[in-house]
């Protein structure tokens, strides 16, 4: 038994040309110190972690560098494009991730996580350079790992536009509300997902942005998501190390919990010990 | 020749590639994407692509990000 569920646990999970055992993919960013964040990726068990692009420091002291942490050769990096507000600007910054990563032969070399933003309060995803940038950088060979907002018919629609993952936001990016639309997410994998809706189970779709606890990666799991990508419920926790082993340990319950197949809710309760053999009768039967 | 890298301006007194550029920084060996004029410079062009008067150069790197 110990050992079918170890086989279970490790089902690995295809993303494009990278294949996963981890379904948690975490961020690199926000952590007070590079040591807290290597100990932190560590902890996690992520084999994908998330980079941003920005320019070097010319005049200032560079001093250490976030590459000095991040062993290139355990983890695949993910470049994504966030603070980009328009198609054009993503293609960009996609462009230039993807030179970086094809120097450091890392396996993460013709992907990026696409974000294209609407403004600065709510980073929710603008929906047309969304749309926009995913064509073109799918036509530019790019595994496109799509950030998007929890609308189940743009959901689709970045599929269509040849996104290898649509990853819809449980609620804004670093806000810790969680699964802000437990229903929007719902039907966004049963559309993507289920074949009764032109799905298809293969097709991975994983929660992107607002995860604050791990009952909250559990949740995404247990509605049947493939994977959770979170950055800030780590980084930012009190003690980014504990949180990070039990983020760990959510995903996997989650994971395991949805594979299981839950008990039917029901309003009146069912019991568990049997009545049969009660040595004292039941009043009013 | 006056040219601008990361939104700041740089006078050079002799013709530069990129790849010298990259030294001047002491970042030939780091892993960083050069545009210039927002074309990218593969690293392999690096020595051969010459710097032009009023060219505008993005030298950029991975950073912690989510």
């Amino acid at each position: 038994m110990a050992q079918q569920l170890e086989v279970n646990l490790v089902e690995p999970l295809q993303l494009g040309p990278v294949t996963i055992t981890s379904r948690l993919i975490v961020g690199t960013g926000k952590y007070e110190t590079y040591e807290i964040m290597a100990e932190a990726l560590d902890a996690s068990g992520a084999e994908v972690v998330t980079v941003a692009i920005r320019r070097e420091r010319l005049l200032d002291e560079r001093g250490r560098s976030l590459l000095d942490f991040i062993d290139t050769d355990r983890y695949t990096i993910l470049p994504n494009t966030a603070g980009c507000f328009s198609a054009p600007d993503a293609v960009r910054v996609a462009r230039l991730g993807r030179e970086i990563l094809q120097q450091l032969d890392n396996p993460g070399k013709d992907w990026v996580k696409l974000e294209v933003l609407g403004d600065k309060e709510t980073l929710l995803p603008d929906p047309v350079g969304t749309l926009e940038a995913c064509r073109e950088l799918v036509a530019d060979g790019f595994t496109v790992m799509c950030y998007t907002s929890d609308d189940p018919v743009m959901a689709v629609r970045i599929r269509d536009a040849g996104a290898t993952s649509v990853m819809p936001a449980g609620s804004p990016i670093g806000c810790g509300r969680g699964i802000a639309n437990h229903a929007a997410i719902a039907m966004i994998l049963q559309m993507l997902k289920d074949r009764d809706h032109g799905g298809n189970p293969d097709y991975p779709v994983i929660i992107d942005a607002g995860v604050g606890t791990p009952s909250d990666v559990t949740i995404a799991m247990e509605l049947g998501s493939d994977g959770v990508l979170l950055n800030t419920g780590i980084a930012h926790a009190k003690d980014p190390l504990r949180m990070a082993v039990a983020m760990k340990a959510a995903c996997e319950a989650g994971y395991l919990g949805y594979r299981a197949g839950r008990i039917a809710k029901r309003l009146f309760a069912t019991a568990s010990t049997p009545w049969q053999g009660l040595i004292s009768p039941i009043a009013g039967e | 020749m006056k040219i601008t890298v990361n939104g700041e301006e740089l006078t050079l007194d002799t013709p530069c590639t990129v790849a010298q550029l990259m030294r001047r920084y002491d970042l030939a060996d780091t892993a960083s994407a050069v545009e210039v004029n927002r074309q990218l410079v593969p690293k392999q062009q690096h020595p051969e692509r010459a710097l032009a008067d009023g060219d505008t150069v993005e030298i950029v790197t991975l950073v912690g990000g989510g």
